[in-house]
């Protein structure tokens, strides 16, 4: 527990010092009121918002663990957005419907699985096929419309609430500790992490290596497909086009900023998921700091650099050598006078 | 003397690559520099090219000390490296790549006929007619092997090193080779030559020097050694005063039970189908130069390589080989030489890398409880006398001979009837090294049997029972009992082809 507390710590940290920044902005940032019998306020809204970042980066941190990276999973949600609206609106009904997307999720997932793991292409190349050919079936799917359904119980999933928390934020709370859970409890986490640092010692050690890399991807369809349906369930509507656009590229940044390394190896899914929140936090903040339109991704870009430019274990050590050489100095100054 | 080296140390954390080695080479000469994997070849030619900063010795270079600290700067000096993958660029001209870097410029800009002129002039003597405007790539790698050796010799001009430039040429791309090597001697430059083939070591070089574990073992004139003698120089006998102590006294295999039979197992290219029976309690040893087809031969019995031919049958039946995963159901397990790449997995603790194998075969589904887990951790550091402060210290941490007894230990936590070691003491020190050995034995009493692959003869003449000698991707022969000595292994190694040196294995 304080292990899994101490390799949270930088990215808990950096939530705080970003709320305190906003806040400074806008004043009413943490406040959280009630009001129709559901929380509102600007911390709940990023719970909400977030929602499809978080359940990207969960099953991002497990491929980025295996040393792969996902890019398809934009685009994986809005193929299965466009599956799950073009089921509601033929008449199947929500559990049909939460099925089928699902299911096209995994068989995204295979795919990736398969082309990186079965044929060794590489994980980049390998998602990037359905990252761009992706979007054509969601197209193809939806026929080129924006596909819009009026079914009250799946639209639950995106605006809904229990027990005044929005259904997205406990959504991704779920997944993320089921997961994690799964990922702990059981020898997976231990598994994949060991195919991640070196595959082919792994392997001789008798780890199915492949079977592993395809579950990941697999894992990481499913979460799209979750994301996905969030996204759909919200707008109500399925928008080929615009479903999930870049959000691959959220997912991949609140990895890294959960500090995950891209190479593979020990992974933190608590530590993403809150990554997931700080990039989250920063959009919404700059919103309402109420800067001009313009200047928000420049922000963004500019704070997320401050971020990682402190997790950097090379300035880390620059700045230890820096701090010595200052000593030094002073020491040698003193020596003098 | 064009190059002297005097005394030359490399340490690396846990390991001396290098240990006071000398080293000379006179102009006009091609000097072979050879010993096993680990020896200290590459480390000596990464500080003669200045890839690694010497810790001890001098370089005299034309009686200059020189230090040189970057490949340039040592190119700048003279000291030019060819290497086995050749160290162009494949995507641009013949030309270009010759004169990289100081391409003749008319106003500023490249002057591609003065260029194409450069190099063709570069070519002279090289008894190449080749195109010099069309892509490196469309040559085979023996040009490319030339054109490399024409922009060193051009760059630096009067060392010029080859690290195993024969590896990938076929017999008349050799002799192409030589023919420009020898060109070069006359035309004085002096040429180190590294090479695992001794064939070639006798035809083309002058003198040799042997190094064996990052020490200087002998320079001699090529045509004073025969093959036996160099064999000898290169796998030596460190242990003989262990073996003087005499046999470990195994019981004669006879009287054991057979527990494996594997039939005709091969793979086209690897290694000719050989058969092999491994009795209970038994330490088979497999001898031979590296390259001879002994690693593979280990790799195929565990399915790292899918076999083509061939079966294994234990008393109950078949059993398949065919991935590491089946052959670990079958009871096997198998620590690979380089344990770098293919044992530890670096960034996880300890534990976890003891319990990986045993975890994988449970399945992901069945977690060893993390008691069971920190119990045989615990186990296995006292057993093996793992110097390490913590369990959960990652395995990257430890020295080389520490890394391999959690290796090991992975292994022994499976229980396994069939144990492959892949020269389970290269690069540890002597202590570390005489523990495993004594490890071994133990292992056996219980009815365990081993497999044991090494360069250093002596190691298994003092532990295995029979052995099985590898020469050219063929199992040639097989020495039991009184015949194992280091001098019988060795003339079986030294054998020439179409004179089986005693029994045929098959």
């Amino acid at each position: 527990m304080i292990r899994s507390l101490r390799r949270v710590a930088p990215q808990l940290m950096t939530l705080v010092v970003l709320a305190a920044l906003v806040s400074w902005f806008f004043p009413s940032f943490l406040q959280i009121d009630m009001s129709d019998g559901r929380l509102v306020g600007p911390v709940i809204d990023i719970l909400k918002r977030g929602a499809p970042v978080a359940i990207l980066a969960v099953g991002m941190t497990l491929v980025v663990a295996t040393g792969g990276i996902d890019l398809s999973v934009g685009t994986v949600m809005a193929i299965t957005g466009a599956v799950a609206a073009s089921a509601l609106v033929s008449g199947w009904g929500v559990p049909v419907a939460l099925i089928l997307a699902v299911g096209a999720g995994m068989i995204a997932g295979l795919w990736n699985g398969c082309l990186v793991a079965v044929l060794g292409i590489q994980p980049i190349v390998a998602t990037l096929i359905l990252m761009t050919a992706g979007r054509g079936i969601a197209q193809l799917i939806t026929e080129g419309r924006i596909l819009t359904y009026s079914d009250t119980g799946f639209g639950f999933l995106g605006s809904g609430s229990i027990l005044g928390i929005p259904v997205p934020a406990l959504l991704w709370v779920l997944t993320g500790v089921l997961v994690a859970l799964l990922m702990r409890r059981t020898a997976l986490g231990l598994l994949v992490e060991a195919v991640g640092v070196n595959k082919r010692a792994s392997a001789l050690a008798g780890v199915n290596a492949r079977g592993l890399i395809i579950v990941v991807y697999m894992a990481s369809g499913l979460c799209a497909a979750l994301a996905g349906i969030i996204a759909t369930a919200d707008i109500r509507g399925a928008d080929a086009n615009n479903a999930g656009l870049w959000l691959e590229l959220d997912a991949i940044l609140a990895v890294v900023i959960g500090g995950n390394s891209l190479l593979g190896g020990r992974f933190s899914i608590a530590a993403s998921v809150l990554g997931a929140m700080i990039i989250q936090t920063i959009d919404t903040g700059i919103l309402l700091a109420g800067f001009p339109s313009e200047y928000n991704l420049v922000i963004k870009a500019v704070l997320v650099l401050a971020i990682l430019m402190i997790q950097s274990p090379h300035l880390a050590s620059e700045w230890a050598l820096i701090r010595m050489q200052i000593a030094r100095r002073r020491a040698a100054r003193e020596q003098e006078v | 003397m064009l190059l002297t080296i005097q005394s030359l140390t490399k340490t690396f954390p846990g390991t001396k690559a290098l240990d006071g080695v000398n080293f000379d080479l006179s102009a006009g000469e091609v000097h072979a520099l050879l010993g096993e994997n680990g020896a200290g070849k590459s480390t000596l030619i990464k500080c003669l090219t200045g890839a690694y900063r010497r810790d001890e010795g001098e370089m005299h270079l034309d009686g200059r000390l020189i230090s040189p600290t970057s490949t340039s700067e040592a190119q700048e000096l003279g000291i030019g490296t060819v290497y086995q993958e050749v160290n162009l660029l494949p995507n641009l001209t013949v030309a270009q790549n010759l004169t990289f870097g100081r391409e003749p410029r008319r106003f500023g800009l490249i002057n591609s006929r003065a260029q194409k002129l450069a190099a063709l002039e570069m070519l002279q003597g090289y008894g190449l007619d080749i195109d010099v405007g069309r892509d490196l790539s469309s040559y085979s790698v023996a040009i490319q092997q030339i054109i490399a050796i024409a922009r060193a010799v051009a760059v630096s001009g009067k060392v010029l090193i080859l690290d195993e430039p024969t590896a990938s040429l076929d017999a008349a791309e050799v002799r192409m080779l030589f023919d420009v090597v020898r060109n070069l001697r006359d035309r004085g430059l002096g040429i180190v030559f590294v090479s695992h083939f001794l064939d070639q070591v006798f035809e083309l070089t002058d003198r040799l020097t042997v190094l064996r574990n990052g020490q200087h073992v002998v320079t001699e004139q090529t045509a004073g050694l025969d093959r036996l003698q160099l064999i000898h120089h290169m796998l030596g006998r460190d242990l003989e005063a262990v073996e003087e102590q005499g046999h470990t006294g195994h019981a004669p295999i006879v009287e054991r039970p057979a527990m494996l039979h594997f039939t005709g197992i091969g793979r086209a290219g690897v290694i000719e189908p050989f058969d092999l029976t491994v009795h209970e309690g038994e330490v088979i040893g497999f001898a031979g130069l590296l390259g001879s087809g002994r690693t593979e031969s280990a790799e195929l019995l565990f399915g790292l390589r899918r076999a083509q031919t061939g079966e294994a049958r234990d008393q109950s039946g078949p059993i398949s080989i065919e991935t590491p995963q089946s052959a670990i159901a079958a009871g096997f397990g198998f620590a690979p030489e380089d344990r770098k790449t293919d044992g530890i997995v670096a960034e996880l603790s300890i534990r976890e890398n003891i319990i990986l194998a045993l975890q994988a075969q449970r399945g992901w589904a069945r977690p060893l409880p993390r008691a069971e887990q920190d119990r045989l951790a615990a186990d296995y550091i006292k057993r093996l006398d793992i110097r390490t402060s913590d369990a959960e210290k990652a395995i990257g941490d430890l020295s080389g001979g520490n890394q391999q007894k959690v290796v090991l230990a992975r292994w022994l936590a499976m229980n396994p009837r069939f144990l492959i070691l892949d020269e389970p003491t290269r690069g540890i020190d002597v202590g570390a090294h005489a523990e495993i050995l004594k490890l071994i034995d133990r292992l056996t009493e219980d009815g365990m049997a081993v497999l044991i692959i090494s360069s250093e003869l002596d190691e298994l003449v003092v532990a295995a029972d029979r052995i099985i000698v590898v020469r050219d991707r063929r199992h040639v022969s097989e020495l039991t009992g009184s015949a194992v000595t280091s001098d019988t292994i060795m003339q079986a190694i030294a054998a020439e082809d179409h004179a089986p040196a005693q029994e045929v294995a098959r």
